[in-house]
């Protein structure tokens, strides 16, 4: 008799579904993952489910909304192992840029009353554990299954804190920021997404977030002097990672209101 | 022995070099850098292609001579090559699959001297020792070196302080200077080596070098050591450096340093690499990988409990420390060969002999 397959469950909050969708992409992939793991609770992939609990859980998605607060501690009672994934569910996501403006729900719809949501975007980890956190916006496929991968061999994923630089140059790309004077968030974000927008002559965006000693206060002083507005350097931190602290101080350092 | 050839006689070397199953690594404009990479013959060269550098920035720009070798060194080496970024050193895999990796020998094109002096300095660092490293040593063996004497420098070139160039002084098996002026586009050619000797004698376009020709060069290369943009500053750089551990300068870099990393991924003697084992979904295949890594990581200084450079402070002294001053113990030379690509491909401009200088100043 064969041991059986340890379960796995992918949890959307909110979200756009990109990093779920990351998972379905790596089509071959999946087909070993599903050789490896029973997916167990998976909505966006089948409507068959299978009750809790689960070995692993992928949380996507942050928490903007009462229930879903309630919510995740559900989830995190019924998984052995919380991977968060994504920028929303690491950082709070694009829509945590709410968490630096007025309530906007009566610009938004005719009737607020109806909508029950919380003035803040946050990520999972500020609510539960979680047990390893992968960055992206959305997530790499290569990072995903090698995260999958470390925890059928039970070793350390081989996921590192350090800038987008290190694996532009080795890469072989050069600098934008030298060579073309286009500014660019790699020395302070995450590696991890094999800098995709330097290999196209355009300046990182920060999907990643920041990386494990960002220096961002010495980055925007070199963007100022490159040309980039005050305005401009409030708005290239204010995006898919705005509440990871390092990003959100930066911004605020730059914001003209 | 000195030869000049014309460009005919460059594109004859070159397929000489090719007919004898070397692989030709030399300049090509990509990315807008002047970059190494895989060339064919002296049609992929940078002919008319120059650059401007100085802290944190590079441009690369025209210029009107057609001159194939008329730029400063870019953000890469040939320790792309010799040393890759990323590299497989063990491979265990199912029945029925094999790697095979029978690459050609390398021929680098263009070397400058600095960087003969950078791969001297890795060759101590990866062969010297009673434990060669065999991948490095399976891409050193058997290089065919062409150097080329600078015919400019920048202005992040400190070479001369570092008694590491311009001029190509050992490690190369042909020197080319590039001759532009009168008498036409030409090269003059010294050898090395018996084995460079033997490829320019299979150069029909080579022609023993007149008097005129080899002093036309050597004001070339005297005018290039008189063009350094920078110098290192000449006192005693270990007593400098160990006897300011806490001097408030460190703070000062901190401030400016990103901790990216990009200097060490730009050195062309840095070495550090982090080693990472990999298995695959299935638990089928596993194997062992080594990348590039940099000291200004935190993984770096990783031990037990937790890294032991937590600051940028500590990060930037270890590297300018090991780099100026604990590299000669280490290893018998300095790690700098005043290439400049720390000052010029740094993000933020941060200049390692304005460090220095800073320091000396106030010690």
């Amino acid at each position: 008799m064969t041991t059986p397959k340890p379960t796995l469950a992918v949890w959307k909050f909110a979200s756009c579904d990109g990093c779920q969708l990351t998972l379905l992409n790596c089509e071959d992939e999946l087909l070993q993952i599903a050789g490896q793991l029973q997916i167990a609770n998976f909505p966006e992939a089948s409507s068959q489910v299978i009750e809790g609990p689960y070995d692993v859980s992928l949380v996507e998605g942050s928490i903007t909304t009462p229930g879903d607060a309630e919510r995740i501690r559900r989830v995190r009672r019924q998984s052995r192992i919380l991977i968060t994934i994504g920028a929303c569910a690491t950082s709070g996501g694009i829509q945590a840029l709410r968490n630096f403006s007025g309530d906007l729900a009566p610009l938004v719809y005719a009737s607020p009353q109806y909508i029950d949501s919380l003035r803040t975007s946050t990520a999972i980890a500020e609510h539960v554990q979680a047990d390893f956190e992968l960055r992206g916006c959305p997530i790499g496929k290569h990072q995903l299954l090698e995260v999958i991968a470390a925890l059928l061999s039970h070793r350390r994923p081989n996921v590192r804190g350090h800038s987008v630089c290190i694996e532009c140059k080795r890469a072989g790309l050069s600098c934008v920021m030298v060579a073309h004077g286009t500014p660019c968030l790699g020395p302070v974000t995450q590696a991890g997404c094999g800098a995709i927008c330097p290999a196209y002559h355009r300046g990182c965006y920060g999907c990643f977030g920041p990386m494990e000693t960002p220096n961002t206060k010495a980055l925007a002083a070199r963007w100022r002097e490159l040309g980039a507005t005050d305005q401009a350097v409030h708005r290239a931190f204010r995006t898919f990672t705005a509440a990871a602290e390092p990003f959100r101080k930066e911004a605020d350092a730059h914001d003209a209101r | 022995m000195r030869y000049v050839l014309d460009l005919g006689g460059l594109g004859q070397l070159l397929a000489a070099l090719r007919q004898r199953g070397f692989r030709l690594i030399g300049p090509v404009v990509a990315d807008g850098a002047i970059c190494y990479g895989e060339i064919t013959s002296a049609a992929d060269l940078p002919a008319g292609w120059t650059d401007e550098q100085d802290g944190g920035t590079y441009r690369l720009k025209r210029r009107d001579d057609g001159a194939l070798f008329g730029y400063n060194v870019g953000p890469q080496s040939p320790k792309k090559y010799l040393f890759p970024a990323s590299a497989t050193l063990w491979r265990s895999h199912p029945p029925g699959t094999a790697d095979t990796d029978d690459e050609k020998p390398f021929a680098f094109i263009g070397v400058r001297s600095c960087e003969l002096h950078a791969i001297a300095v890795q060759d101590r660092v990866f062969l010297g020792g009673q434990h060669p490293d065999p991948l490095y040593a399976a891409r050193r063996d058997g290089a065919f070196i062409v150097a080329v004497n600078c015919g400019q420098a920048a202005r992040t070139c400190f070479c001369v302080s570092m008694s590491a160039g311009p001029k190509a002084d050992a490690g190369f098996d042909l020197a080319l200077t590039e001759l532009t002026g009168e008498g036409g586009h030409r090269f003059l050619a010294e050898t090395g080596t018996p084995r460079g000797e033997e490829v320019i004698a299979d150069t029909p376009g080579a022609q023993p070098a007149s008097p005129r020709d080899a002093t036309a060069a050597d004001q070339i290369i005297e005018r290039t050591a008189a063009q350094m943009g920078r110098a290192m500053p000449a006192v005693d750089l270990r007593d400098l450096l160990y006897g300011n551990l806490e001097h408030p300068r460190w703070d000062d870099v901190a401030a400016r340093c990103l901790t990216c990393g990009n200097c060490t991924m730009a050195c062309p003697t840095c070495f550090c690499f982090s080693v990472e084992d990999v298995t695959d979904l299935a638990g089928r295949a596993a194997e062992r990988n080594r990348s590039w890594d940099s000291c200004f990581t935190l993984d770096h200084s990783y031990i037990h409990g937790g890294p032991v450079r937590t600051s940028a402070r500590s990060r930037y002294r270890q590297w300018m420390t090991h780099k100026l001053a604990t590299w000669t113990g280490q290893f018998g030379t300095s790690g700098c060969v005043g290439c400049g690509r720390c000052i010029t491909w740094c993000p933020a401009g941060i200049d390692i002999t304005e460090e220095v200088a800073a320091i000396a100043a106030d010690t």
